[in-house]
């Protein structure tokens, strides 16, 4: 089905490790694998959603793509057309036409703003930055994406303090379509805001999206949110992907014990809905030593030996006909499927 | 009106006022519902719409620039009815109170626990208020609470301090303290906001088992309406200050007569739904708490809204259970159950 998609960003074995340092002499003592070998292709025009819990580091994920994070192994590449470049060898001067192309949306609207600037003193930068030298025609550039973002031109002469977190949220996500992206990683966007508010700005981003044939890296942990918004899923733990498919495939058909447990978990607002809760035990354990094997096996109820020694790879098998993607070796197992 | 045997307390067009630079916030503006033993009530709202305020002004937290100003909070204890609004906010008969017949889990148990002071000390400084057991009982009686709530290795973890326990496990130190004096009304803020969905189903189980075993009432705040659905008996919905819909929870979710209720429930994607569920913005936000409509809170947002909605609504009673706070709940309500 996805056989002749149009490749935007492919990733390879993509991993980004922090150091612990420990004692006096600053020794380090091991390594924080937050993300470990994440291997993705993201096609344009698609909204891909990254999710997991907190400390899967899906967030590191996101920022890596950008290199607001340097990763420590891997590639990232960046397709248009005939052209690939991998974008984690360039140094900071070739990396700023790609910038251009890759923006972000962060969580949190109120960190975010810098609450000493108007907001047109936030949004001209880049601009700036991109060549748009007149001031006047850069005035005309931000009134119009307030604009685009259902916010009045004239908002831009204002302080973030004036603006409630929704607005904020709009603002930022000006900010990202200032210079004509192509791909915008949304890094929580929605999870700081109430549920009305959350509405307005995930419609606010289809519009976009097709207005301005964009393409998401929507980062959220609430999977009601990813099942209304997203083409593709890639579920996060411990560093890595353990599914990845479209979207209405995974919650027809989870492969990964994990994915089953996290839908499982969610609180659905739907009275006649019954779901056999599987609660997980204990925590995500740390990424400083994760176990052996395969990451999830301490908390699987399925676990069999084998998932205690073999680290399980992301696999491709075929569910009607559509791709689905998992690293679980219990898929394998007959009688599983 | 005779009370029902199995209200656990019971609060009447309560009204809590913040007075800031002479400008009076009227943060919970005429509120009134019931907690029943064994039952859980849901408070859903949105941010700023007044429950956290409403669950401060039952446990007599309030900060000093606000007041009660009007109103009556009853427990109804086992030695009687006590009015809670009467009582001097820190005095003896207060301080006995909280804590042992009425606890509350606050939402994020990274600043609700004291880094300084172990989880055990943390637990046991309530029993050492409230009963009258020794020091190696409180002990004891920590450990075994931690084990009630599923902590592993509770005999070391008991004097571990809070920064070595995770999000899930500290908030299971929380409920493990407010739970260690056997209250008979738990007070939950969003226990589970700053949580993942695995560790809050399963806080969600303990708290069901707690009110199955114990018969505790439990009062749950909450901005998620799946949470609503999953847990509550009872549920109220609050926006600005007043519950604008109250009933059970197959009333309001099945049938939900006000205009805010109906919106609301538009508005979230529902897991299972599909790609191509509809899902409804409410237009525009929240008022300004200081610059208020005259007549319903909610009149500005809201596609029923007439003329006659510059006048608060009353509160009319549509069944045994059901309350509504909207001119036009006929037509809603109708509406909702096409």
């Amino acid at each position: 089905m996805q056989q002749n998609k149009d490749v935007i960003l492919k990733l390879r074995d993509l991993k980004a490790h922090f150091p612990v340092k420990a004692g006096v002499f600053k020794r380090t003592v091991g390594h924080v694998k937050a993300v470990d070998g994440v291997d993705l292709d993201i096609y344009r025009g698609e909204v891909l959603g990254v999710v997991g819990e907190s400390g899967c580091g899906k967030t590191t994920l996101g920022k890596a793509i950008l290199r607001l994070v340097e990763s420590s192994e891997g590639q990232v590449i960046y397709c248009s057309g005939d052209e690939q470049t991998d974008l984690t060898t360039l140094d900071n001067e070739g990396l700023v036409p790609y910038r251009k192309k890759l923006q972000i949306v962060f969580q949190d609207p109120h960190s975010s703003l810098n609450p000493a600037f108007t907001i047109f003193g936030s949004l001209e930068d880049p601009l700036k930055k991109y060549g748009v030298k007149s001031r006047a025609e850069r005035r005309k550039i931000i009134g119009d994406l307030l604009e685009a973002v259902n916010m009045r031109p004239e908002y831009m002469d204002r302080y973030p303090h004036e603006f409630s977190g929704g607005q904020r949220q709009r603002i930022g996500i000006a900010r990202a379509l200032s210079i004509g992206p192509e791909l915008i990683v949304c890094d929580e966007a929605v999870s700081a805001l109430d549920v009305s508010i959350q509405a307005q700005v995930l419609q606010l981003l289809m519009k976009l999206k097709q207005e301005k044939n964009l393409t998401y890296v929507f980062i959220t942990h609430d999977l009601s949110v990813t099942e209304y918004i997203c083409d593709r899923i890639a579920v996060m733990y411990l560093g890595r992907v353990v599914e990845l498919c479209d979207s209405e495939e995974l919650y027809a058909h989870t492969l990964h014990p994990y994915t089953k447990a996290l839908l499982s978990a969610v609180p659905v607002a739907d009275l006649d809905k019954q779901t056999d809760r599987i609660v997980l035990e204990g925590d995500v354990p740390s990424p400083v030593n994760p176990p052996s094997g395969c990451p999830f096996h301490p908390r699987c109820q399925s676990a069999i030996e084998r998932c205690k020694t073999d680290v399980p790879k992301l696999k491709r098998y075929e569910v009607d006909g559509r791709d689905h993607f998992a690293s679980c070796h219990l898929v394998d197992l007959p009688e599983a499927v | 009106m005779t009370q029902d045997q199995d209200v656990a307390l019971s609060v009447k067009n309560l009204k809590t006022f913040f007075y800031t630079n002479k400008r009076c916030n009227k943060a919970v503006n005429g509120v009134s519902f019931d907690i029943k033993k064994g039952k859980t009530l849901c408070i859903v709202g949105e941010s700023g719409c007044g429950k956290s305020v409403t669950a401060s002004t039952i446990m007599q937290l309030l900060p000093t620039l606000s007041r009660i100003e009007e109103g009556e909070i009853t427990y109804h204890s086992e030695n009687g009815d006590i009015r809670i609004d009467q009582l001097e906010r820190n005095g003896e008969k207060m301080r006995s109170i909280r804590g042992s017949e009425i606890a509350m889990i606050f939402q994020d148990p990274m600043t609700a626990l004291n880094p300084v002071y172990t989880i055990g000390f943390q637990i046991s400084e309530s029993l050492k208020y409230h009963t009258d057991l020794t020091r190696t009982q409180y002990k004891t009686r920590a450990i075994e609470l931690l084990r009630d709530m599923g902590i592993s290795l509770p005999e070391s973890r008991v004097d571990d301090y809070p920064h070595s326990y995770s999000g899930g496990m500290r908030q299971r130190a929380m409920i493990a303290m407010a739970m260690s004096c056997s209250p008979k009304i738990l007070i939950a803020d969003e226990p589970t906001t700053a949580l993942d969905v695995t560790i809050q189903a399963q806080i969600f189980e303990l708290m069901d088992t707690l009110k199955k075993e114990h018969g505790t009432a439990i009062m749950l705040i909450t901005h998620d309406m799946g949470v609503v659905a999953e847990l509550a008996d009872e549920v109220a919905v609050m926006y600005m200050g007043n519950i604008v819909e109250a009933g059970t929870v197959d009333e309001v979710l099945r049938n939900p007569t006000h205009p805010y209720t109906r919106a609301l429930l538009a508005s979230i994607p529902v897991l299972g739904k599909g790609k191509h569920q509809d899902i409804t913005a409410i237009p525009g936000s929240t008022p300004d708490p200081y610059d208020r409509p005259n007549g319903c809170q909610f009149a500005d947002r809201c596609a029923y809204r007439i003329d006659a909605c510059d006048v608060m609504p009353e509160e009319t009673q549509i069944g045994r259970t059901h309350r509504v706070m909207c001119w036009r709940h006929e037509e809603v309500g109708a509406n909702a159950a096409e």
